[in-house]
């Protein structure tokens, strides 16, 4: 899959990685904000076509009579240097956009799973989603201010997490936080790989 | 970038059109690109001066697209440029493909890559944001 299609000639640009992080996390559990908040450029958004289960593509006419409707991505990018960005994707909260996980998943470094404390268990498909895949994941308990101060402790007792998998707590609205959450999953990536990233 | 694409736009996708109805005109119908594999992160880019003319049925979205490639941009980037969705770009780069006039560069997978220089790289620039 790694492969350059088109053997063109380049002219000595070199083509950077682009590495993929979901943000992930049930309905309204900060998925937008934080994507936005890390985001070097505005928010941006593309949309996936979402067409009825079955669809004949060799059939045009089908394809003209099938209803589809369009599911917002929301994505973000991160510069890291000239030959290296991060892409982070906002997964859709709805389970019928399931098929759109599983492209924006396809070859991603890991996920944040945003876990709403007033709702805890609204994350639960997310976390199963990726254990089931052993795509690598953190947790970040978002704090909304209504919400009692959960302990970490109480929070992966609640989500039956894994005990290596690593628990941040975060704002959503806040850039150094979401940057704290980002560092705590690629050493997690790092780790669970046996080449953990020294700490600075 | 919205105001300047000649020719006819894709009505079906104003703010309040809802739910979209015939998303694939643009592409006569097909919803898969002829090869298929454009990551949402690959990197399309376009031949060095490539002549458009010599292919008149393209569409001005494909043009559009050859011009955004230019200096190579991944496949959601030009989505979101172009206002279309990721699965017509990914038709509509299909027909590029095939006639030569993109190259799309896979991202590496996750899993063999990135090797542990690029994650440090990665924790490194994150902590310098
Ligand atoms: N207090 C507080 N509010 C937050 C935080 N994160 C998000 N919010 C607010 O919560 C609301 C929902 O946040 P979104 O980012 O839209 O959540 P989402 O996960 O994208 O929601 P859906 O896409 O609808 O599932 C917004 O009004 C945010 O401003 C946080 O960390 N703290
Ligand atoms: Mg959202």
């Amino acid at each position: 899959m790694d492969s350059v299609r088109y053997d063109g000639e380049r002219r000595g640009h070199r083509v950077p990685i682009a590495l993929k992080i979901l943000i992930a996390g049930g309905f309204g559990a900060g998925k937008t904000t934080l994507v936005s908040a890390l985001s070097e450029v505005r928010p941006l958004q593309t949309e996936e076509i979402l067409t009825g289960a079955g669809i004949d593509t060799d059939d045009i006419s089908g394809v003209e009579t099938k209803s589809t409707t369009t599911v917002a991505m929301d994505f973000g990018r991160i510069t890291i240097n000239d030959d290296l960005q991060l892409y982070l994707f906002g997964t859709p909260g709805q389970d019928r956009f399931w098929f759109l996980w599983d492209e924006l998943a396809f070859g991603a470094l890991g996920a944040v799973v945003l876990a709403d404390t007033r709702r805890l268990a609204d994350c639960f498909p997310s976390i199963d989603y990726f254990e089931q895949r052993g795509i690598p994941f953190v947790v970040g308990v978002n704090c909304f201010d209504d919400s009692r101060r959960f302990s970490l402790e109480a929070v992966r007792k609640a989500l039956d997490l894994d005990p290596d998998v690593p628990m941040v707590l975060c704002d959503a609205r806040d850039r150094q936080s979401g940057k704290t959450v980002l560092i705590s999953l690629v050493e997690h990536v790092a780790r669970q790989r046996g080449e953990p990233v020294p700490t600075a | 970038m919205r105001t300047d694409l000649p020719g006819p736009r894709h009505e079906w996708l104003d703010d309040d059109a809802g739910p979209v109805v015939r998303p694939y005109t643009l592409t006569g119908g097909r919803v898969h690109p002829s090869s298929d594999g454009f990551d949402l992160v690959a990197y399309v880019t376009a031949k060095p001066d490539p002549d458009l003319a010599a292919y008149p049925e393209l569409h001005p979205e494909h043009r559009l697209l050859v011009e955004l490639a230019g200096r190579g941009t991944p496949v959601v980037e030009l989505a979101a440029d172009l206002d279309l969705a990721v699965g017509v770009v990914r038709v509509l780069l299909g027909d590029l493909l095939s006639r030569g006039l993109v190259a799309v560069h896979q991202p590496p997978r996750a899993t063999y890559l990135p090797d542990n220089d690029i994650l440090k790289a990665v924790v490194d620039g994150l902590r310098a944001l």
